[in-house]
């Protein structure tokens, strides 16, 4: 956990289908920034989100994470990437804990924190035995969010985080992602809602319209 | 830090298999339904099943390997639970290959475990049963790596119900060969040890091989 940490993508070309979303996108998120991408639905958030997590490469250009491209990177990063998709990820049969303790196993490393503090953390602590399933929308996205809690990764991925979230949700995670640049990570959402992260400054890529 | 791994995706994956029970015993009961079918549309001639039965377990075997193939992935697929393995730091070989093991144990092994019952209902002689369980303990493992090979390639088609069989079963076919064959030696009292040799090489194979085939399938799958 030492040394530099950044997220630089070089001249990035996006496409979905036959849909040409972005090009020569570039830009870099180092440790301590926020940065949103922001666009139209359509724009291409998810599409640059999964490239910049690695599910899917980018028509041409490069993703770097420290400098080395993802795909060498490989596993280094992973250890380093939080993400959080459009779906919670979560197995509906189980309970919270039971998913959280699947997930920190697959860390590869121990949680930061008890599963039981960060859903505490979230406000679903009394939800810790209950059938993921058969939560509210709302409630599996806290649940979802108390991964970030455990990992110990730097670098969240999160798309649309806000979605499902009330309004103490959203004060909620602004809070933790406020909490997580200070100690030095990075974070870099996707979202159409204003999320105030009061006096830390945010940088937004925006992505073309549907034109 | 693996075996902890191995440890905690065993006890989810066998959870979440727990939890879906009803679903869990399809394959089985398939099984029993396919095999049991046999000496009442053929001729009763405790003879004529004796020299059938190989074939017969071995085929029912390999379709109730089948079934329920489809959704081993598919949930994953979902509710996202895959891109959150993709990006784990674990290898996805790893991860893959212990959701085909506890799969084949919880729908490959009881059929194993029923073999010799459904080989009583067929006339199959008890000396030659021993050789029928090898077999079949070899063998259906690779089934179910074969099967995941398939259900990972098509884990991002709406409808890959049909497609499934029709893609694994022809990879199938030496399993079947050598498998229903060692039986049908052990039945006729010849040496048994050629195709169960080969059985075992093919497991051998499959066992190293299919993870990376699965891993590569799951990446492949979701990349758009």
């Amino acid at each position: 956990m030492t040394g530099v940490c950044a997220l630089s993508c070089e001249s990035l070309d996006v496409w979905r289908g036959d849909r040409h979303l972005c090009h020569n996108l570039s830009f870099r998120a180092a440790a301590g920034q926020a940065v949103r991408l922001h666009g139209a639905n359509g724009a291409g958030k998810t599409t640059l989100i999964r490239i910049l997590a690695g599910l899917s490469p980018p028509e041409s250009g490069r993703v770097c994470w420290n400098g080395q491209p993802l795909a060498k990177a490989g596993e280094v990063y992973r250890r380093e990437l939080a993400f959080l998709g459009h779906s919670n990820g979560l197995k509906p049969n189980l309970t919270p804990t039971e998913n959280l303790t699947a997930y920190s196993s697959m860390m590869g490393a121990s949680p930061v924190m008890p599963i039981r503090d960060a859903l505490a953390r979230l406000g679903v602590a009394e939800l810790a035995h209950r059938a993921c399933g058969s939560m509210s929308m709302g409630q599996q996205r806290r649940t979802a969010l108390a991964r970030l809690l455990l990992s110990p990764a730097r670098l969240w991925l999160l798309d649309e985080p806000l979605t499902s979230l009330d309004v103490s949700g959203v004060a909620l995670l602004a809070d933790l992602i406020k909490s997580h640049l200070g100690r030095g990570g990075l974070v870099i959402f996707a979202t159409h809602q204003p999320l105030d992260l009061g006096s830390q400054r945010v940088d937004t890529v925006t992505l073309g319209g549907t034109a | 830090m693996m075996d902890g791994v191995f440890g905690a995706l065993v006890r989810r994956d066998l959870q979440l298999a727990y939890r879906r029970r009803g679903e869990m015993v399809t394959p089985l009961m398939f099984f029993i339904m396919v095999t049991a079918l046999f000496p009442l549309g053929l001729n009763p001639d405790p003879a004529l099943l004796r020299t059938l039965a190989p074939g017969v377990i071995w085929v029912a075997a390999l379709l109730a390997g089948v079934v329920g193939l489809e959704s081993l992935f598919k949930s994953d697929y979902e509710d996202g639970s895959l891109e959150l393995m993709v990006l784990s730091p674990v290898p996805l070989e790893l991860i893959a290959l212990i959701r085909v093991l506890t799969h084949w144990l919880i729908t490959g092994l009881p059929v194993v475990i029923l073999a010799p019952l459904m080989g009583m209902l067929l006339a199959f002689p008890a000396s030659a049963m021993g050789t029928l369980l090898t077999g079949l303990l070899l063998g259906t493992p690779v089934l179910s790596l074969l099967g995941a090979v398939g259900a990972a390639l098509t884990v991002g088609l709406r409808r890959s119900g049909m497609l499934l069989p029709l893609l694994i079963l022809p990879l199938a076919v030496p399993v079947l060969i050598f498998g229903a064959r060692s039986a049908a030696m052990a039945l006729a009292g010849d040496d048994v040890s050629g195709p169960l040799y080969l059985l075992g090489a093919i497991l051998a194979l499959t066992l190293t091989l299919a993870p990376f085939a699965i891993a590569g399938g799951l990446r492949v799958s979701l990349e758009n």
